[in-house]
């Protein structure tokens, strides 16, 4: 946001790492700034639009004495400024209260189930990405055929169905009627204990011990909502793609790749996607992010042990610590790969490297 | 002049693309009907339109159209019965007539993609284009502001203050509200990035016209259509927002026909009697797929730029 100063430094060299560390200080002043936004607006959320948040940790019947020691104990005695200050210092701790459903601390809890969530929407975005490209490609090549349509309509529907009604369908078709997927949940409460969670990521905690029933019972109950967001990002990324390849199609050095002879393949998957790739690595990254927020939803509908569960589950029993604490998290996460995705943009595109 | 008017009476298309337009309102009519021929070009748009239409239509005669009450049933004899001639989509679990159920909502998806546009719309837009024709630290601080709340995935903020708020329909609109503005100032200040230095913002500077209106007068109109665009294709996920808040429990209460509470309370039966979340679902897809088809459509219209991205 600041200019870069352009006074003549003494060479080349210092001017460039004064360049440099400034844009790294830029970088810096944003992520700080965005983060203290975030955790302002939960402050707002959680101290300042309910009413008393003594009544929602005791509810209305608990006697004065308690009710005044719980205040003291929240420090909601103090002034508004200094009660956000010590809610910064706390998160900054990765300190987000107790949860009053669990009785653990927030932060534990969503090292317990983050995992899981993570793992599923990874799984989700790489069969977004396996099959959403070459669609968009397609698409892109034939584009007005009968084939673009076809993927624009599998698109559209993506962007418009309600992810949580397709996956109750989903799971009268496959586990009711086919019984191709196991029951919600992530594990049968068989093999539950029968290998030890060390990353906490199951699929490799199978597949590292060896257990191979395990991790065929974890794929049978991990395809339906990996399928599912899947499909969602697919939506996103093959729409994209189709825009980007589009774009790179009409370019010149197309004509004179033609020109010079090469083979339409090459051309296609060697020349435009490569250049398509550059800010097709934004979109995955973003529809990552999204598929984070989209398993809330689904999540909910598979009985999924992660954070869009606890975040529910929370927020049907009044547990706003909890609900808060994922907030931030979710939030931290959308926050940290919005910058990553802006760093390797940077990194790979040589263009945006001159200024 | 006089000789144009002289001339043989012109039909109602010639008079439109006529290429001198006699007064400001001819001009203006000419255009919008060279944008709604290059509208009408695009079938899928056109659908979108009739879906849209259509929803506007049931909204408004949705006491003539539903054949039952949409909230009192019959729980004596029609509990859960399978789709039938009687009941085209089946009852529920209270022996209500789902059919009408899901016509009475479409007033209430009405309700809350109108409330949200009307809220979210204009404060995106006048903190966009104030931000983008001010500059400087009142531009830097109200895009940190639109950047912070861009990063927040929008159904899991719009979870955490129905939470604080309670549940109920209206504080849904206000989160769902509240969650969708940035992208709109994002646009607008976009847009007024592109007019500010223009040569005609200049004169009217001269002509000493306040920012204020210079910002109300000038440069918000420009804005309007990429906005109108943008908040088009929002509209999809508006529903789908608020449905998701309605399948959590957060948003409309029963015994309200919203359709995504109508989904979640069909969710309990949904291995056997599977038609109580069907419907009420696939209304809500079809609906948001008519958005998204006019939103496109639209688009392409509006800014042949864009066109077959």
């Amino acid at each position: 946001m600041s200019p870069i100063p352009t006074q003549a430094g003494s060479g080349r060299t210092s001017a460039r790492t004064r360049s440099l560390f400034l844009a790294a200080l830029r970088f810096l002043v944003i992520v700080a700034t965005t983060y203290l936004g975030l955790l302002a607006v939960t402050f707002f959320i959680g101290r300042v639009i309910p009413i008393d948040p003594v009544l929602a940790v005791l509810g209305d019947r608990a006697p004065q004495r308690v009710v005044d020691r719980v205040r003291e104990e929240m420090g909601l005695n103090l002034p508004l400024y200094q009660q956000f200050f010590i809610y910064v210092k706390g998160a900054l701790q990765g300190n987000f209260g107790t949860s009053v459903l669990t009785t653990n601390q927030v932060m534990d809890d969503i090292r317990r189930v983050f995992p899981a969530t993570i793992e599923l929407a990874t799984l989700g975005t790489i069969i977004g990405a396996l099959f959403g490209i070459p669609l968009g490609v397609l698409a892109a090549v034939k584009r007005g055929s009968l084939a673009d349509q076809i993927v624009r309509i599998i698109g559209l529907i993506g962007y418009s169905v309600p992810i949580f009604w397709l996956a109750l369908l989903s799971l009268v078709l496959f586990y009711a009627k086919l019984q191709w997927a196991a029951f919600p949940g992530r594990v049968d409460v068989v093999y539950e204990y029968s290998f030890t969670p060390v990353t906490g990521f199951y699929l490799i905690d199978a597949t590292m011990q060896g257990k191979w029933d395990v991790l065929w019972d974890l794929i049978r109950h991990i395809a339906l909502p990996a399928a599912l967001l899947g499909y969602f990002s697919l939506a996103y990324i093959s729409r994209m793609t189709r825009s980007f390849m589009l774009n790179e199609l009409s370019q010149e050095y197309i004509v004179a790749a033609r020109a010079k002879g090469l083979s339409e393949t090459r051309i296609i998957w060697g020349h435009a996607l490569r250049n398509a790739a550059v800010p097709l690595v934004t979109v995955i990254a973003l529809s990552y992010a999204g598929l984070l927020e989209g398993s809330v939803l689904t999540e909910t509908v598979f009985a999924w042990p992660g954070l869009g569960l606890y975040i529910t589950n929370s927020l049907q029993n009044a547990d706003m610590n909890a609900v808060l604490g994922g907030t931030i998290i979710i939030g931290s996460v959308f926050i940290a790969i919005n910058l990553l995705s802006d760093l390797l943009y940077r990194t790979l595109d040589p263009r945006t490297r001159t200024r | 002049m006089s000789d144009i008017s002289s001339q043989a009476p012109l039909s109602w298309r010639e008079w439109l693309m006529t290429e001198r337009p006699g007064s400001r309102t001819q001009a203006r009519l000419g255009r919008t009907y060279t944008t709604w021929l290059r509208f009408c070009e695009n079938k899928l748009a056109l659908i979108g339109l009739a879906i849209l239409i259509l929803l506007l239509l049931t909204a408004a005669f949705a006491d003539v159209l539903a054949p039952y009450s949409p909230y009192i049933g019959n729980l004596k004899d029609d509990r859960l019965l399978a789709p039938s001639a009687l009941h085209w989509f089946g009852t529920d679990d209270q022996g209500r007539d789902i059919l009408s159920r899901v016509i009475y909502g479409s007033r209430l998806t009405l309700f809350v993609v109108i409330l949200v546009a009307i809220i979210a719309a204009p404060v995106g837009l006048l903190i966009g284009t104030v931000s983008g024709y001010a500059g400087g630290w009142i531009d830097a601080v109200l895009m940190r502001i639109t950047d912070i709340f861009l990063a927040f995935p929008k159904l899991v903020l719009a979870l955490a203050f129905v939470a604080a708020l309670g549940p109920g329909i209206e504080n849904a609109v206000l989160a769902i509200a509240i969650t969708s503005w940035p992208p709109y100032a994002r646009i607008a200040r976009a847009e007024t990035l592109t007019f500010r230095n223009a040569d005609y913002i200049a004169a009217v500077q001269l002509m000493g016209a306040s920012p204020m209106r210079i910002v109300l007068r000038h440069i918000m109109p420009l804005c309007m259509p990429s906005l109108i665009v943008r908040v088009t294709l929002d509209m999809a996920g508006i529903i789908l927002t608020a449905a998701g808040l309605g399948f959590l429990g957060l948003g409309a209460q029963p015994p309200l026909p919203e359709w995504g509470a109508m989904i979640a309370s069909g969710r309990r039966f949904i291995l056997d009697q599977w038609w109580v979340a069907a419907a009420p679902g696939a209304a809500i897809l079809v609906v948001s797929l008519g958005f998204n088809l006019l939103g496109d459509g639209l688009r392409d219209a509006l800014d042949p730029k864009e066109e077959g991205r």
